[in-house]
Order: C-alpha cells, then sequence, then structure tokens
C-alpha cells in the first residue's frame, strides 16, 4: 500500500547525548519533503521502536556515537521481530569503524551505515532508493 | 488492497493491535480506502469527546498533555494523543517533535502517540484529523487529546475538530493580545496560563478575565482561567477538573450534540467539495484543450464561450 | 582608510580574484588586506596591556612561556580504571605534564555499570567508575601531590570530586594541596553537550556548594572549567563560541554572588575550556578577545578587585568537528596547526586530538603523535619564545575587536531574554547552534567548502589504520568487581549517609560533606544519584532543529 510522504523516526539511543548530525540529518530529510519523528536523547531501544510502530515509519535512523552501536542495532531488529514490524528498516550512522559495519550489515542488524563525511545528500538518495525499490517489488 | 486483508486490520484494531492502530491511521491519512475503512470504525465507536489543546510555539503544551496522560493514567485509562506540527510550505516535509515532551509514557501500551504533519492542507490542519482519532478511540483509547501548534487563523480549524478547546499562554509575553487578534477567544473553551511561576500571570489573568467579560454575556459557558506549571506541579489538577467539567457541559447542555452536527456538516460539505472537484477537474481537462483554439485574451469572453459551448443547455449568465 | 590603501584597493579590485571562499570556518568574510587605517582606534594600554597586564589582551602571566611552558595535558580514560591507570603512566613517562580523566557515559550520567540504561556503554567513550574503589585503581601509584588532574565530569561533578579528595587523602595527600580542575560546567550540557541529569536550579545549588566547599578545603583547585568546547562541536560559530561562554561564565559569578560569597573568594579559581579549530588567526583573535572581555567585566560589572580574578585561564582542546574520517593521516596536521593556534592565543594547558579519533578512541601510537605534536611546537618552532608575537598585527587586532563587538551584541540579546537560564529555555543558544550546524554542512555539500579528502582531493580504497577496541568483557568484569564490591562494604553505613544526603538536599545547606561522608562509606555514583533525583527530579529538552 503506498504512503504518500517516507516517515523516518530519528533517534538517539543511549546515554549519548550528541545530537549535531541527527538534527542536521533531521532537516535534511525534512528539506527532502520526508516527515521526520524526531525521538530525542537518552533512548532505549524498547522506546524507540514503540515510536516506529505508533507512528507508522518506513524507516529507523539512528546516530550513535559512543560505541555501544553492536549491542543497540541488533537489539532493535530483535524488537522489531518480536513486534511483527520487520518491514521497518533500519539505518545508523556515527563512529562506526569499518570493521563493525561489515559484520553488522552481513548479519542483518542494519540496512545501511554512514559514518562521518557521509553527506545528507548521499543519505536522503539512499533512503529513496531504496523505498522506491521496495515499493516496485509490492 | 482487498477487503478481506482489511477487514482484518480493523478487527486487530478493536483487538488493541498497535501496529493495526497505527497502519489503519496510516491509510486514511493518505486516503487510501478511507471511507471503507472509517465506515467499518464508525460503526463500533461512540464519538467519545476530544480535547484539543493549542497555543503560540514554547507555551508548554506537550508538557501538559504529558501531564494530562499521566493524570488520566493514574485513573488507569487510556489515553490516545494526535499531535500536529507544521508541514513545510516548501519541501512538504516536517520534523514532528512532540512527543520528546512525552517521554515518561514511551513504553506505556496504554497510551498511543501519533504524530502528524499539516501537509500543505489550507486549513492547516490534517484532513483526517477526527477520523485518526476515530481510529485511536476504536484502538481502546478512550480519552482522547489533539495537540496543535500555533494561534493563527489556520490552526483553529483543526481545533474545530474538538469538543473542548484548551488555549495555553505564558505570562510576560504578548500571548493575551496576539489571542485577540487572531480570533481565539471565540474557541477557547478553557484559557491555560502555564509557567505561571514567570511573573505576569496574575496580570495575564485579569486582562483574559476582562475580556471575558465583555465577550461572555449570555452564554452559558465561562471559560475558566487556570494557573498552571508544570515544572512546579501546580494547577493541573484544577484543569483536569475544568475539563471534567466542560464535558459535563457539554453532555447536559446537548452542546456536544450541537458539535457534533456542525461536525457533520463540515465534513459532508468538505466530502462534495472533494467530488465536485474532481468532477471539476475531469471537466476542465476537456475544455482546457480547447483552449488551444483560442487566440483571443479576453478572459470573461473565452470562459463563456467554452461554458456555452461545453453545457449547451446552460446559459452563462443564469 | 588612507589615500594610500585606497589607491591599493582600486587596483586590487581591478585584478582577478580566483574562486576563493575567502570566510572563516565560521563563515565570516575576511578582507584581502588590514593596514594602519583598521587600527587606529587603538589604545595599547587600554585595549592591549602587557602580558600579565589589565585587560590582558597579550596574556595572563608576564611571562608566560618564558615562564613555563602550557601544561601537556592528554585527555585520556577508557574501559576499566586499571587499563586507564596504565595509560596515565605511560602519558607521563612521556613527558605529559598533567592528567585529564575520561569518563564513560554510565558515569557521566549517573548511572552504575550495572543498572540497565548502561548496557553496552561501560567502559566505551570512558573509563568506568561507579565508587571509591575504582577511584583508588584508577589513581594508584600517581603522586597526587605533584600532578594536577582535570576531570571532564559535570552533572555528577560533586560526587566524583569528593572521590578523587578521599582517594588522594588515602594516599597521604591533604585535599588543600590537590591541584586540578573539574569541568562542572552544566549551562553548557543544557546548550550542547547534553549530559544532564538534574532541572538546572538545583545544578546551579550543586556548582555554588563546590565552590563554597573549594575555598575552605581544596583552595587549589580549579572548581569549574567554563566550557566552549563543546558549543563549537555541536556546530557554533568562533564567535557564538566565545560569546555563549563567557555569558555562562558571568552567570555563574552572578550565582555565586547570589548564594552569599563574594566574588574574589571564588573567581580566581574559575578557569575556561575552549576549542581550537582550523581557522587559524579566526580562533587566536578568539582567545585575545575573551581574556579582554572577562577583565572587563570582571572589574567593571562584578567589581573584583583581586587580579585573579579578572584573569581569563583556559585549556585548549583541538577541535574534534574538524578531523576526518578518509585518509586519517591528513588529521595530524590539522591538530597541529589548531595547537599552533591555541599557543599564539596563549592557553594556560593543550590537549591535541589524535588522528584516529573519528572513528575510535586513540591508540597508543596515535596518542603519541598527538602528545609528540605538542612537544614539536614547543621545542622546536620557536613560537614560544616571545610573548603574544602576533600583537600589532593589523589582521589579529581588527578580528579581535570583531569578535568583542560580535560579543557584547550576544550578551545584550541574553540579557533581554532574562539571562542564561532564560535563554536556554527560549532555546536561544540551540537554535543557533542548530542553524549554524546546518550552515556548515550545506556549505561542505554545496563545495562552498573544501575539506581535504572529503570533498576534494578524495582517494579512493579503504582506510586501514588500527583501532581501540574495547573488550566487552570489560563491562562483565566491572559489573562483576561492582557487585563484590557492594557485598563486601557496610550496607548500613551506606544506608545511613544516603538518608542523610536526601535529607540534606532538601535543605540548603552545603552538600558537600554528605557526598563526602556517602563517598567514605563507598556508597556508588549511581546511588547517590538516585537519591538526589528524588529530591531534584529531572531535566527533559524540547529540542529545536
Amino acid at each position: 500500500m503506498k504512503k504518500s510522504r517516507i516517515r523516518v523516526l530519528v533517534g538517539k539511543p543511549g546515554l549519548d547525548g550528541h545530537d549535531r548530525g541527527a538534527k542536521v540529518i533531521a532537516r535534511a530529510l525534512r528539506d527532502a519533503g520526508m516527515e521526520v519523528i524526531y525521538s530525542g536523547l537518552h533512548q532505549t531501544p524498547e522506546q524507540i521502536v514503540e515510536a516506529a510502530i505508533q507512528e507508522d515509519v518506513d524507516l529507523i535512523g539512528i546516530s550513535i556515537l559512543s560505541g555501544a552501536h553492536m549491542t543497540v542495532f541488533p537489539r532493535i531488529k530483535e524488537l522489531l521481530k518480536e513486534q511483527n514490524a520487520e518491514d521497518i528498516l533500519l539505518m545508523g550512522g556515527g563512529t562506526l569503524p569499518e570493521e563493525d559495519i561489515v559484520s553488522l550489515l552481513q548479519a542483518g542488524h542494519a540496512e545501511a551505515l554512514f559514518t562521518p563525511g557521509a553527506t545528507t545528500t548521499e543519505i536522503v538518495s539512499w533512503i529513496e532508493e531504496k523505498l522506491a525499490a521496495i515499493k516496485a517489488e509490492v | 488492497m482487498n477487503k478481506e486483508a482489511l477487514d482484518q486490520w480493523i478487527a486487530r484494531l478493536f483487538e488493541r493491535d498497535r501496529r493495526a492502530t497505527a497502519k489503519l491511521i496510516s491509510w486514511v491519512e493518505d486516503d487510501i480506502e478511507r471511507a471503507y475503512i472509517m465506515r467499518s470504525i464508525l460503526k463500533k465507536t461512540e464519538s467519545k469527546l476530544v480535547v484539543g489543546i493549542t497555543g503560540p510555539p514554547g507555551a508548554g503544551k506537550s508538557s501538559l498533555v504529558e501531564a494530562l496522560t499521566k493524570l488520566y493514567r493514574s485513573k488507569d485509562e487510556r489515553v490516545g494523543i494526535v499531535a500536529v506540527d507544521p508541514s513545510s510550505p516548501y519541501s512538504g516535509g516536517a520534523i514532528l517533535g512532540d512527543r520528546i515532551r512525552m517521554q515518561a509514557h514511551g513504553t506505556d501500551r496504554d497510551v498511543f502517540i501519533r504524530s502528524l504533519g499539516t501537509r500543505g492542507h489550507l486549513g492547516g490542519g490534517t484532513r483526517s484529523t477526527l477520523d485518526i482519532l476515530r481510529i485511536l478511540e476504536g484502538g481502546g483509547y478512550g480519552r482522547l487529546l489533539l495537540e496543535t501548534v500555533g494561534v493563527g487563523q489556520s490552526e483553529l480549524e483543526i481545533m474545530q475538530m474538538a469538543d473542548t478547546v484548551v488555549v495555553v499562554l505564558n505570562p510576560g509575553t504578548g500571548d493575551g493580545i496576539q489571542a485577540i487578534k487572531a480570533g481565539i477567544m471565540e474557541v477557547a473553551d478553557i484559557f491555560v496560563i502555564n509557567k505561571s511561576d514567570l511573573p505576569g500571570s496574575e496580570r495575564m489573568k485579569n486582562d483574559i478575565e476582562m475580556m471575558l467579560n465583555l465577550s461572555c454575556n449570555g452564554k452559558t459557558w465561562r471559560p475558566p482561567v487556570v494557573l498552571t506549571s508544570v515544572i512546579n506541579n501546580t494547577g493541573l489538577d484544577t484543569l483536569f477538573e475544568n475539563i471534567e467539567a466542560h464535558q459535563a457541559y457539554l453532555l447536559e447542555s446537548g452542546q456536544s450534540d450541537e458539535r457534533r452536527k456542525e461536525r457533520l456538516r463540515l465534513e459532508v460539505w468538505r466530502q462534495w467539495e472533494d467530488k465536485t472537484q474532481a468532477i471539476f477537474e475531469i471537466l476542465w481537462e476537456a475544455a482546457r484543450k480547447k483552449l488551444e483554439n483560442f487566440d483571443q485574451e479576453d478572459p470573461y469572453q473565452v470562459a463563456q464561450m467554452l461554458w456555452e459551448e461545453h453545457f449547451k443547455e446552460d446559459k452563462w449568465d443564469e | 582608510m588612507s589615500d594610500n590603501f585606497l589607491r591599493w584597493k582600486a587596483n586590487y579590485d581591478a585584478q582577478k580574484e580566483r574562486k576563493g571562499p575567502f570566510f572563516t570556518v565560521s563563515s565570516v568574510p575576511i578582507d584581502p588586506l588590514y593596514a594602519p587605517g583598521h587600527m587606529t582606534d587603538i589604545d595599547y594600554e587600554k585595549d592591549l596591556g602587557n602580558p600579565g597586564e589589565y585587560p590582558y589582551t597579550r596574556g595572563v602571566r608576564p611571562n608566560m612561556y618564558r615562564g613555563r611552558l602550557w601544561t601537556m595535558r592528554q585527555f585520556a580514560g577508557f574501559a576499566t580504571a586499571k587499563e586507564s591507570n596504565e595509560r596515565y603512566k605511560f602519558l607521563l613517562s612521556q613527558g605529559q605534564t598533567g592528567l585529564s580523566i575520561a569518563f564513560d557515559m554510565p558515569t557521566i550520567m549517573g548511572y552504575d555499570s550495572d543498572h540497565p540504561r548502561a548496557y553496552g556503554e561501560v567502559g566505551r567513550v570512558g573509563v568506568a567508575i561507579d565508587s571509591l574503589a575504582d577511584m583508588e585503581i584508577l589513581l594508584n601509584g600517581i603522586p597526587l601531590d605533584k600532578v594536577s588532574t582535570s576531570m571532564t565530569i559535570n552533572a555528577p561533578a560533586s560526587i566524583i570530586w569528593a572521590m578523587y579528595i578521599v582517594a588522594a587523602e588515602k594516599q597521604g595527600v591533604p585535599a588543600n594541596k590537590l591541584t586540578g580542575t573539574i569541568q562542572n560546567d552544566i549551562l553548557k550540557e543544557y546548550i550542547a553537550q547534553k549530559s544532564w541529569i538534574f532541572p538546572p536550579e538545583p545544578s546551579m545549588r550543586l556548582i555554588t556548594d563546590i565552590f563554597g566547599y573549594s575555598k575552605e578545603n581544596v583552595p587549589k583547585w580549579n572548581t569549574i572549567s567554563i566550557s566552549g568546547y563543546h558549543i563549537r562541536e555541536a556546530g557554533s560559530t568562533a564567535l557564538q563560541e566565545l560569546a555563549f561562554t563567557l555569558a555562562d561564565g558571568f552567570a555563574y559569578v552572578e550565582a555565586g554572588i547570589k548564594a552569599g560569597l563574594d566574588v574574589d573568594d571564588f573567581a580566581p579559581r574559575l578557569s575556561f575550556f575552549f576549542n581550537s579549530h582550523t581557522d587559524f588567526f579566526e580562533e587566536i583573535a578568539k582567545y585575545r578577545a575573551a581574556r579582554r572581555i572577562w577583565a572587563r567585566h570582571m572589574k567593571e560589572k562584578y567589581g573584583a578587585k583581586k587580579e585573579e580574578s579578572q584573569l581569563l585561564r583556559f585549556h585548549t582542546q583541538t577541535a574534534g568537528c574538524s578531523l576526518t574520517g578518509p585518509q586519517p593521516e591528513n588529521n595530524i596536521v590539522r591538530t597541529a596547526y589548531q595547537a599552533m593556534a591555541a599557543v599564539l592565543g596563549g592557553t594556560q594547558s593543550l590537549h591535541t586530538n589524535s588522528m584516529d579519533e573519528v572513528l575510535a578512541l586513540p591508540s597508543q601510537k596515535a596518542v603519541q603523535i598527538a602528545l609528540r605534536t605538542q612537544q614539536v611546537l614547543a621545542y622546536e618552532t620557536g613560537v614560544v619564545n616571545t610573548i603574544d608575537p602576533l600583537a600589532g598585527s593589523y589582521f589579529v587586532e581588527t578580528l579581535t575587536n570583531q569578535m568583542e563587538e560580535g560579543a557584547e551584541d550576544y550578551f545584550r540579546k541574553i540579557d533581554e531574554l532574562g539571562g542564561v537560564l532564560g535563554a536556554i529555555r527560549e532555546n536561544f543558544f540551540q537554535q543557533d547552534i542548530a542553524d549554524a550546524a546546518y550552515r556548515y554542512q550545506q556549505e561542505i555539500e554545496s563545495k562552498d567548502r573544501i575539506i581535504v579528502g572529503v570533498n576534494e582531493f578524495v582517494n579512493e580504497g579503504k582506510v586501514e589504520i588500527d583501532l581501540l577496541k574495547i573488550d566487552p568483557e570489560v563491562e562483565r568484569a566491572q559489573v562483576r568487581a561492582l557487585q563484590a564490591m557492594k557485598q563486601g562494604r557496610d550496607n548500613i553505613r551506606v544506608q545511613t549517609t544516603l538518608a542523610d544526603l536526601k535529607e540534606a538536599a532538601q535543605e540548603s545547606g552545603n552538600l558537600i560533606p554528605k557526598i563526602i561522608d556517602a563517598v567514605r562509606a563507598y556508597a556508588t555514583e549511581g546511588e547517590m544519584i538516585a537519591v538526589l533525583k528524588e529530591v531534584f527530579g529531572e531535566y527533559q529538552e524540547k529540542a529545536v532543529f
């Protein structure tokens, strides 16, 4: 079923308070015509997933700079599965070493991961293309 | 989507499945099978009363919504909240940040929060705000809260969806005067002066009471002015009681029926408007092509000629 | 401007200018030339002064680096107290002259390592400190009467400071001999770094309690490091960093005075912490303007009589947000330029970032290069041979003046909003910062701003450097140690001291002695914070974009 606007939940899980990147991206997504639900800081994975379900978002984007990514991404995926919401995509950005990115993507714990230096244009394009591809399949 | 699948989703809604609630809201918002969905749902809901909370940005509406939610939860009631934020007029996108102020209920299954963008609707609200509130009601949320930003003309239209309109202002700002300009006095059922710990709240209260003296003669409900401070946790019980009192008034006085009729009129009018708009667009498409053949500049003449050509029976001037 | 200059300008305008841009990191446009006409309003004695003389534009000490070099203080900390202790000993052996402790997120946010919120975060961005036991291991074998220690801790600063004091006491070093700093700057948390716990008012109370306790008991300690670093990292311009930081400083001064302290009793121990970003001259002007503005306000507005109250002493860290993921070796170069700017700006202590910090905590090799950067700067470049070498430069003095004027404009705006607390409530700072951050990103994406290796001079291929990894076993080990400690301590004494702390928090006396009592009983940080949360509540932001 098609949706007229892409809805994205931008979240900051864990205790890390660095929201500069998350906010710049939220703004860029809005300027690209998307509806961005900003979850705020200090979120637990449970809060993020619950918000994603209530807001019926297409995608969760999380920003992590605290090094806790190897636990957070899998946990969110697990919760989405428990709630029968596996169609909600998960992507993220932050201080993610190459090795960890490869590991997370291969294990299916995220659909895409970006590091500092990625442009907002790249991220917006990835989201739009990915969702268009999924729509085409349906 | 086939009707069986839809029926399943709707059945799940009434079983209080949150995913179903969220999905149905999305479809209705996007006008997908909207009539079918709403007719199924409206059969089984009672049209519970909606409390609307509005006011200028920064007034503390979201904090008040959270405080009210806490109160309702303490009485074991389930709360459905719709928070509307303006969409960008350029891109059509929006950043919806009201959830942040409602963190305490982030994982409470008995609270459902849905954020909407105004999506460029000239009315300043979403077409389907009331429908979405009814879906929440179907999902088992008995207390319905609607939050919108601003005191502009466009926001007044969404607030018409609410049965009890709470207008939130802050002391020491130009809020009071803004309120008069925007015509908010007529729409408010309750005034709240939030952040009442700041100076100027008593004076603002007096100003509002004076304006009410002028405007409320002969009306049966005079909006109370409540002082609250979410930070200091004061005034919230009073607000709650006033909301209850207004809701009781609506039911006893028959006002709630009046408002329901008004909303019915509005909604039917809108659906007719949509329908005629659709017909108009089809007719216009045909006429527009013919425009190419005219090389005159006079739009009055051209409009008349095209009309009479198309509607051979109707004269333009009738 | 003189005819001579105007003639030159006409000739210049007739020439072709290359594409540019010619603006600073903060998007401030810069003229092609500065000349005597730019400096006609400057009075040496009134506006510059000699080093160590009011208004201290040229430096806080008469002899600056000719008397003593800046402190080379590398921020470090990770995993457990034991591993951090080893890193500190390594750095001290390599010539570092002061310690700087980084704590992990649970410690920063007031959670013990076994709290559900701490899961996955223990030891990752800094060292995990749950109780006095950890602090004792952290400082083991480090001569606390000789080494000054800076601790980057804010909301729970009172507790961590108390742990340091008691650990030192157990080493035989009395509190009145201790030197160091606690960051303890809660206002910038609400504005930029966002590691808050309590709402503003009780947080300010804890800070003035620290001022009061320090004066009597820990007189050589810098009780606050009023920070612009994080404001800058969040995306602000150099001017905003300057203005917001000084505004915070004035707010603390006013809080101290309101709490009944004499300004000269606590102001000498206020210190500052600035960023050093890549625009060389903009940063130098910022530091010089900072000293002048602070001195003028402290003397004329707050009536500070002691010279120490008027001095703006600061620590600098090179800009983390300027570092790039691609071609990390370029970061060594960026850090070197930023370090030089900080030194030419007269910093009292300096941390240089490591090249790999975009992706992880620094490896030992990377942090050594960062330290050597400072040492080359100090011993080989000659910039330390004379004091404030750039004074009198038409360009630098003009920029310094512009910074001061811009800051004063901001101070007026902030006053109109009811001071710093009022402006925070109105999201004034946060909105400006978000706007600046967005604009900066757009400039990069449109290539109006070039970042080498990122949007120009890009390499293909992957980055190959060894990164520091934190073993997940660290968290498990820390949790086990914590639980063992809790079993082994006198739990009745813990409960009693916590109850006393709660009661004291509800009244208005100084909380530090009660915190120290609880620390001695090996109450954990999380336990103390939980008790204070019951009394003070928790803060919630309203986000702006």
